[in-house]
């Protein structure tokens, strides 16, 4: 298996961007991410974009044909390949993406990620989002999204003490580090009780605790690390690249407090790379939920299982601590246009490692990790990043 | 709802009556009903069962807001139930939401689950109930 490098990265603007279409995104982003490598179409291999329900959201299936015509590449036949796995498409298109440049199968290969939300009701798209969920066993019984993480909240309140003011803490943060990065949906601060006095949606969880809905796309140009040098001053290597699977509905699994799919996922990416928890600078975690940042610190192992309450609240994950989690401002505060959020997510790391992450940098970052989840827990993907 | 005739009636027994399986090489009991023991996989010998529909509530949420087809009920109580043999099932509990705790005792109760419309048909299933309390004649 060859080593595998990132040489260039592009992303939208995040947010209601009711002034453009799928197509718009897609292009805009693939162009920057193309000019940051300073390639041309001629050289790309491949296409693989992270797209969840296209079909739901603008009744377009077949993106992945769509995608290589509006990037102007239809004429050279590159193949291009639509991956889907929920909240989790973007990250499962990055690995697509390794996988066929580690293989030594193509060499220049495109990771991209997309999804226009706003285009329908928000009760369609809360509809087209139960549908990472199980249809027949949990949203047939009147299941939301909120409502799956609300019942992991619940649990992990009563076994660990948790508060809904950390898990309300973790919102707070985003939004701050949101301000801090132009292509946010949120460049507002928010209070604690700012949370607490937003309407609830399932509780313990306020609309402030979620993600909101979301217009974005982001792309990333994937190389072999060897001839990474040839097209970037400062290609950025991934070093882990880690899938995992559990039960697609919430009550089958083994502890409604822990996502394995995370646990399993992060453990191989840290092994590949050769790393532990502790030697990670900055990492963007899946925050669909403000619980879902609590989850996932615990689960990858940058604390102790249910000590990820305490450590928000100690403030371990802002930028200037320890270990800054989610400096875009996570998908809480920088926005969860599903399929794009795992691309995002590459893109934020790329920058800090690069050093140009602005007024969000973290110091001296060398180490990043990106988590991308899908559903409530059914698919996990981890990613580890060095300079 | 999503859900079209054919799709609600092929899964009748188990929304009904809780109607499941049982694997008798590993002794797991599942619902809904699993084709596949993912313990002893083609190893495995299921037999049907029909679970009492009595267990605890592992947690459980009180929802505000819902989507389109359930809103009309909201707020609602939903919870993740591990029945007495075994399996944990998401379903409804009615009952108020200061009355649903961790660790409370259910029963099933046979409810309107939802509507296709004034003219559609109506769907039929089990939602739970507290053990100790009496009925709850409402959805």
């Amino acid at each position: 298996m060859r080593s595998v490098s990132i040489i260039g990265v592009g992303c939208t603007k995040f947010g209601e961007r009711w002034d453009v279409s799928l197509r718009d995104m897609i292009a805009e982003a693939g162009v920057m991410a193309i000019g940051d490598a300073e390639i041309t179409g001629e050289q790309i291999d491949a296409l693989y974009v992270g797209n969840m329900s296209a079909g739901r959201f603008i009744e377009q299936e077949h993106i992945g044909a769509l995608i290589a015509d509006c990037a102007g590449l239809s004429r050279l036949h590159v193949p291009s390949t639509r991956v889907e796995a929920a909240c989790a498409s973007g990250g499962l298109a990055l690995r697509q993406a390794v996988l066929a440049v580690a293989s030594g199968y193509s060499d220049i290969v495109i990771a991209a990620g997309v999804e226009k939300m706003t285009d329908v009701s928000t009760g369609t798209a809360a509809d087209a989002l139960a549908a990472a969920a199980d249809r027949e066993w949990e949203c047939f019984f009147g299941a939301t999204f909120p409502a799956l993480y609300a019942m992991m909240a619940k649990l992990h309140m009563r076994r660990y003490g948790t508060t809904h003011a950390q898990m309300a803490q973790v919102a707070v943060k985003n939004h701050h580090h949101a301000c801090m990065n132009p292509i946010a949906q949120y460049h507002m601060e928010i209070t604690i009780d700012d949370v607490f006095n937003s309407p609830m949606v399932a509780d313990p969880l306020h609309v402030l605790d979620c993600s909101p809905i979301s217009d974005g796309a982001a792309a990333l140009v994937l190389a072999p690390t060897e001839m990474a040098r040839r097209f970037s001053e400062e290609p950025i290597k991934i070093v882990g690249s880690a899938q995992a699977s559990d039960t697609l509905a919430l009550h089958d699994r083994r502890d409604l407090t822990t996502l394995d799919a995370t646990v399993h996922a992060g453990r191989s990416a840290f092994t590949q790379a050769g790393i532990e928890p502790r030697h990670v600078d900055v990492a963007e975690v899946h925050d669909c939920f403000t619980i879902g940042e609590i989850l996932a610190i615990e689960d990858l192992g940058f604390v102790e299982k249910g000590q990820g309450g305490k450590a928000t609240e100690d403030g371990m994950t802002a930028l200037g601590s320890s270990l800054p989690i989610n400096t875009s401002g996570g998908l809480k505060a920088c926005g969860h246009p599903v399929g794009a959020t795992g691309i995002k997510q590459a893109y934020e790391i790329v920058l800090q490692l690069r050093g140009k992450a602005g007024k969000r940098q973290v110091d001296e970052a060398e180490v990043g990790l990106a988590h991308n989840v899908g559903g409530s827990g059914g698919t996990a993907l981890v990613h580890i990043f060095t300079r | 709802m999503t859900n079209q005739a054919p799709r609600f009636w092929r899964s009748i027994p188990q929304r009904y009556n809780l109607s499941g399986t049982h694997c008798t090489c590993c002794n797991e009991y599942f619902f809904p009903p699993r084709n596949l023991c993912p313990n002893c996989r083609r190893g495995a010998h299921l037999e049907d069962y029909t679970f009492k529909g009595t267990g605890s509530v592992i947690t459980y949420t009180t929802i505000y807001t819902a989507t389109e087809d359930f809103d009309r009920l909201t707020p609602y109580n939903l919870a993740i139930i591990q029945l007495d043999e075994g399996p944990k099932i998401t379903g409804q509990i009615v009952s108020s939401s200061a009355g649903v705790k961790i660790g409370m005792r259910v029963r099933p109760v046979f409810r309107i689950l939802g509507k296709e419309g004034d003219k559609g048909i109506i769907y039929y299933g089990t939602k739970f109930a507290p053990l100790l309390e009496p009925s709850c004649s409402t959805e």
